[in-house]
């Protein structure tokens, strides 16, 4: 568990700094990074503090209580609810690492142009109003969506489909309207400054997922390795579909399609990971990837909006398939997660014979969507009516290495 | 003095270099460059978005030479660079007013 928890840091920095920051003009590629690192830093805190208090104390169907501030009550001995077999402090610490990776991911959306202060308020914020209570009711204590612990609507999300992706990615999307384009979008050309750092982020982001989506069994075991084959193969299979769609569209493969079709891939799975077989769990990245690249290549540009570097279309569009699919798919054979009172397995989706957790899975994509839309609305107004969200035109033109940080990113061209 | 500029095919560089130093050029200056003359160039797609790239990488090599050495050293870039192919290059030749030595004021041909 420590191990996967290393494993999701990792995800954040440097696999995320880099598949962004490759994405953006070498003179943001500072900024960007910067803004998935100081989240490393940030997040830890309030976490620390009480967002991990907030998401997983005991509370109501919406939010935790303050029983684990400071992280009082947190140590040694396991929690029985959540993961019994490992310290609670391991839990609290793996549980961590998602709430660092999930607003970075937004990141995305308002690349090069947004204000650090401004990025700093805005995602402290949205990690209180809409990432502690979305994860308290999917994974939380008496949580409105939890199919572990007996959650009313119970929605299946094995390791954060609705709340790490879906989150992230439709507040990307409102992000992205509300700010507004890149001076220049779309006639300026903006081509990635280095799809090598971009490549190599994307490859700590596959082997980072491990730890996301097999650990998120908590435990070492049959159903770790299931999650992991099924992870494993949708990043596949999902690269390949990216990989082809492209190739018939526009007669070359290209590097940055498959690797991206593979980010489509994991996030898809992410949800399903623990819940179905390893060939649907092909059939789902497959799936993803086309859909993820057509989100991304014509639904984009038919709209016009600038989500710099497809956080909605990959993670918001991603994440919302992924969790309507695991409703097909899931299988109590790979995860026995409902059970009647005698305490044997019931059919988990639909193919097995439920098909009414696709109306679970609704739900929990419709509150998703709906605490991603309100929540980053109402602070989006709130950071910009106080300090400003964008930079000026100046800055943007400079770029946010200089303006928002003071410095280049390689600094080649003067050598001593 | 003649200067000499000559824009060129990237991999062309080290056969051009050859030749004038075969032909007795002990100076000269590389640059990386983007430009196009005619050539037309090269259309790139990142996530279903299209780029044209019209500025191509080329080589300029620039030296400046004794007016006894210019054509030889034409020739030899000539010789060296050309493919028959647009995108090849061009060459310019202008007048140069003073050449100067920075480490002993060394002025004119001797500096060269």
């Amino acid at each position: 568990m420590l191990t996967s928890s290393a494993l999701v840091l990792m995800m954040t920095g440097p696999g995320l700094a880099l598949f962004y920051g490759g994405l953006v003009r070498k003179k943001n590629v500072l900024g960007t990074m910067m803004q998935s690192f100081v989240l490393m830093a940030v997040v830890t805190v309030l976490w620390a503090l009480f967002s991990y208090s907030l998401s997983f104390g005991p509370g109501n169907s919406f939010i935790g209580g303050l029983q684990n501030v400071f992280l009082k009550g947190v140590g040694a001995a396991p929690d029985a609810d959540y993961a019994p077999t490992i310290p609670a402090q391991t839990f609290m610490v793996y549980q961590l690492m998602f709430a660092i990776i999930t607003p970075a991911l937004i990141a995305g959306a308002f690349a090069e142009r947004m204000k650090f202060s401004a990025m700093l308020l805005f995602t402290v914020l949205w990690s209180i109003v809409v990432y502690d209570p979305m994860a308290h009711m999917v994974w939380g204590k008496g949580g409105l969506l939890n199919a572990a612990l007996g959650g009313r609507f119970p929605t299946l999300d094995f390791a954060g489909g609705t709340v790490v992706h879906i989150t992230s990615g439709v507040s990307a999307l409102v992000c992205a309207l509300y700010l507004g384009k890149r001076l220049g979008y779309p006639k300026e050309q903006m081509p990635p400054h280095s799809v090598v750092l971009s490549f190599i982020g994307a490859c700590m982001l596959w082997v980072g997922w491990f730890g996301f989506n097999a650990g998120s069994a908590l435990a070492a075991g049959s159903l770790a390795t299931s999650a992991f084959v099924a992870t494993h193969f949708a990043a596949a299979s999902a690269a390949v579909g990216w990989a082809a769609a492209e190739w018939m569209r526009n007669g070359k493969p290209s590097v940055l399609g498959a690797i991206s079709g593979a980010v489509a891939g994991l996030v898809a799975i992410t949800p399903a990971s623990g819940f179905v077989k390893p060939m649907p769990a092909l059939a789902i990245g497959l799936i993803a990837g086309v859909f993820c690249y057509w989100m991304v290549a014509k639904v984009k540009a038919r709209f016009g909006y600038d989500d710099s570097l497809d956080a909605f279309g990959v993670h918001g569009a991603g994440g919302t398939l992924g969790a309507l699919l695991t409703g097909v798919f899931a299988v109590s054979v790979v995860n026995p997660i409902f059970k009647d009172a005698q305490g044997n397995p019931l059919p988990s989706g639909m193919f097995e014979g439920n098909a009414h957790q696709l109306l679970n899975q609704l739900l929990g994509v419709g509150i998703a969507w709906f605490l991603g839309i309100v929540g980053t609305l109402a602070i989006l107004k709130l950071v910009d009516v106080t300090i400003g969200l964008r930079v000026s035109e100046e800055e943007e033109l400079q770029g946010l290495d200089l303006s928002q940080h003071g410095e280049e990113g390689y600094y080649w061209e003067t050598s001593a | 003095m003649t200067k000499i500029e000559a824009v060129i095919q990237n991999s062309k560089l080290e056969a051009v270099k050859t030749a004038l130093q075969e032909i007795g050029v002990e100076g000269m200056t590389v640059l990386e460059v983007r430009g196009h003359g005619r050539q037309k160039g090269h259309t790139e797609v990142y996530r279903g978005r299209e780029y044209s790239v019209d500025l191509i990488p080329k080589t300029k090599i620039e030296m400046v030479l004794p007016d006894a050495l210019v054509e030889k050293a034409e020739q030899a870039i000539l010789n060296a660079a050309r493919t028959g192919k647009i995108g090849d290059g061009k060459i310019f030749r202008s007048r140069i007013d003073e050449a100067i030595r920075i480490r002993n004021d060394e002025r004119g041909e001797g500096a060269l």
